[in-house]
């Protein structure tokens, strides 16, 4: 019996993809490591809205993540130039050693 | 010129010297006295004219001013017998002090600031003197405190001055008050502050104050007991002489002082007769008090001081006796003679170069024999010797108590006038006639032993001098102030103020013969001319065997505790430390503990540590570690979607 991929697994891999991404965020001590979750969360509802847009017939969804993508490159870009600045600065890209914003 | 302007002119011509000399010629000794002095003559010249072309009729004008609701508020100037006889004292007899001014304060530090002052002061006084609703007067009796303040308090380098003028204008408040809560009375019932309203609804309805009248006009009291210097707010005004004599001449003699009288006959309509028994007596017995502490003071200015806390009594005492006329006449002769004996004690201060106890001077009438003279003027128009104006006014008043058939005042006011006498000859005896003395005074007063102390270096400098006249821009102002004391009982004056009580503003006082009017009193009244004259007599005779040709004061031997009694001022001063000073302090004391303890220390406090836990707390949620706040950040969403969406 062949399982008809309907709607619901792919929201279901997105969701996945989506707590995977959070778990890492909360618990990955590496910085570039917590990067990697953050745009893993992304990439999940990016996921979620090309199936939407996939079994609704309705090609704006699809287009949109084609901005998104275009966007998250750039903000990419930005992140990890951020992280290497703070590297430079702390000869650290470890969490626990980022909390000199508390006083 | 219209004649509506010339009372604003003269009330805001003063107020525009003190201004300029504030802002622009402090520098400038000259300038700034000259426009002070200007100010005030054209003031008098203006009201002269102001009666030439408008006559004493009473007249109004006002400006709206404040209306808020039912309260309307006029900034006006009333004009009546009453008040125009007032505006030539203060700018006739202010114009004098002025000029003699340029000279007693002519080497000064503060020369300009001085004359600033007294500009302000004049512009206050003329306020009070025009004002025709009780706020007005209320604002200008507030801003003449104000500048009495600066102006007792001018050498405000001297501990004594500046405690003087604290004195002044905390016992001046203390009335005040109670002139506070007067008016709001008056305005609670009547619901206007114009004199004129206020006098036709009481006109049309005696009743209208009901139970409350009485007391209405003992508040509106209070503001001239504290003004006047009456008993028991009196003891101020001896404490003021630390001023500069002009000033206790120009504020604490002839206006300022009198304030409270001239308030008390422009609103007299309103008291009932149980105010103005309370009213006539308060004032008789100040007059006793005062005149008895007087007997025993060696300083010169405390004398005189005393004196015119005496006779305040007089006055006031008159207007509770129902004679708001005599009360204005002796305000006006007072204010001559007083004024003059002030300034002739300042010639004779400014000569022996700041001396003011009587039994260091002596001889003064060879080495200053205008002083001696016009002093003498003042000292026997003081006393009450005909045909001097203190005669006819201080008769008038004697007059008064005898129609009212109150034979107990009318005494008392005779032996006052019997200790006026008497305490003013022995000054003059003392201070003017006998020989030089050098330093033998009886230290009779706890003041005095202090003072005692840097009389050696004082010593020395006076003898290096010889007492001398006084220039000419002082000995002036004295000749006319004496011209005005000899006359001033003569010249229609007791018309004038009968004619404002009578009702019959305007009206026109009947053409008498100098000569009847020299004996008139004796027609008129003679129990109490006679008795005035007595008085005079026997106060002489007393003063002159006593105190002819002393060398020490006689009386302490005499009298004993009665003398020390009178020579401490009654111990007002200590019984008021040790009452009402002290209760203050324990008030005081105890707001302090409260604020420190309950309101500083538990309220706020409670507040502050309060604050300060709850941030202790809410810091320790701030780990500063990025992966706790994604945590909560998650967990917040979690909460709000279930709230949506599992609900």
């Amino acid at each position: 019996m062949i399982m008809h991929v309907g709607l619901e697994h792919y929201l279901i891999v997105s969701a996945l993809l989506f707590a995977l991404g959070l778990l890492g965020v909360i618990t990955r001590r590496n910085l570039l490591v917590v990067y990697m979750s953050l745009e893993l969360m992304l990439n999940s509802a990016n996921l979620a809205l090309v199936s939407f847009s996939r079994f609704n017939d309705n090609l704006n969804g699809q287009v949109l993540v084609f901005f998104i993508i275009t966007v998250a490159a750039a903000e990419v870009a930005v992140g990890l130039a951020l992280i290497v600045a703070l590297y430079r600065k702390r000869q650290s890209a470890h969490v626990e050693d980022l909390t000199s914003m508390k006083l | 010129m219209k004649l509506e302007a010339l009372p604003w002119l003269i009330l805001f011509l003063p107020l525009l010297a003190a201004g300029i000399i504030t802002l622009f010629t402090l520098r400038n000794k000259t300038v700034s006295a000259t426009l002070s002095i200007t100010a005030i003559v054209t003031s008098f010249v203006l009201t002269l004219a102001a009666i030439k072309f408008g006559g004493w009729e009473a007249r109004e004008f006002s400006v709206n001013w404040l209306a808020i609701g039912s309260l309307n508020v006029d900034f006006g100037l009333k004009l009546d017998a009453l008040s125009l006889m007032m505006l030539l004292i203060v700018t006739g007899v202010g114009s004098a002090i002025h000029i003699y001014s340029y000279g007693y304060m002519h080497d000064d530090p503060g020369f300009s600031r001085f004359f600033a002052c007294l500009s302000l002061f004049t512009f206050s006084m003329l306020g009070i003197v025009l004002a025709n609703n009780f706020l007005q007067l209320f604002i200008f009796w507030e801003l003449v405190g104000v500048s009495s303040y600066l102006l007792i308090g001018f050498w405000f380098e001297k501990p004594s001055a500046a405690d003087a003028a604290k004195k002044a204008f905390l016992t001046n408040r203390l009335g005040d008050f109670g002139f506070m809560l007067g008016i709001l009375t008056i305005f609670a019932v009547i619901g206007s502050l114009n004199f004129a309203t206020i006098q036709e609804q009481l006109k049309a309805n005696p009743a209208l104050f009901g139970g409350a009248a009485t007391l209405a006009g003992l508040l509106i009291f209070c503001g001239a007991m504290g003004k006047s210097a009456q008993f028991p707010l009196h003891v101020w005004l001896p404490d003021a002489m630390e001023g500069p004599t002009p000033v206790s001449a120009l504020i604490h003699a002839a206006t300022m002082v009198a304030a409270g009288v001239y308030m008390l006959c422009r609103v007299f309509f309103i008291f009932t007769p149980d105010a103005l028994t309370v009213i006539a007596w308060i004032g008789g017995f100040t007059a006793l008090l005062a005149a008895l502490i007087a007997v025993q003071q060696n300083d010169i200015k405390r004398i005189l001081a005393y004196s015119t806390l005496s006779q305040l009594g007089y006055m006031v005492m008159a207007v509770g006796l129902g004679g708001p006329p005599a009360a204005m006449f002796h305000l006006t002769t007072h204010a001559f003679f007083k004024a003059l004996l002030f300034l002739g004690a300042g010639s004779v201060i400014h000569a022996l170069h700041h001396e003011q106890d009587i039994w260091k001077m002596g001889a003064l009438r060879k080495k200053m024999p205008v002083t001696f003279w016009t002093f003498l003027v003042g000292t026997l128009a003081l006393c009450g010797v005909p045909p001097f104006s203190g005669f006819y006014s201080k008769d008038a008043i004697l007059a008064q108590a005898w129609q009212a058939h109150n034979y107990l005042l009318f005494a008392l006011a005779v032996f006052v006038a019997v200790l006026t006498t008497f305490y003013m000859f022995r000054l003059f005896f003392v201070a003017f006639v006998g020989e030089r003395r050098t330093g033998v005074a009886p230290v009779s007063n706890s003041k005095e032993a202090a003072r005692a102390e840097d009389e050696s270096l004082r010593q020395a400098r006076r003898l290096s001098y010889e007492p001398h006249e006084s220039p000419g821009v002082m000995i002036w102002p004295l000749r006319i102030l004496a011209v005005a004391s000899i006359i001033g009982g003569l010249i229609g004056i007791s018309e004038l103020f009968n004619s404002q009580f009578a009702g019959e503003a305007g009206e026109h006082a009947e053409h008498v013969r100098l000569l009847t009017r020299i004996i008139e009193p004796f027609q008129h009244a003679p129990v109490a001319a006679f008795g005035g004259l007595i008085a005079v007599v026997i106060g002489f005779l007393t003063a002159k065997a006593l105190y002819g040709n002393a060398k020490t004061d006689p009386l302490p031997a005499k009298l004993g505790a009665l003398s020390r009694a009178m020579a401490n001022r009654f111990y007002f001063d200590e019984l008021y430390a040790a009452t009402f000073i002290r209760a203050h302090d324990l008030v005081a004391a105890i707001s302090d503990w409260i604020d420190r303890w309950i309101v500083e220390g538990f309220c706020i406090g409670l507040v502050r540590g309060g604050t300060d836990l709850t941030g202790r707390a809410l810091r320790l949620v701030q780990t500063g570690n990025l992966q706790t706040y994604a945590f909560l950040f998650v967990l917040g969403v979690a909460v709000v979607l279930w709230f949506v969406l599992g609900k």
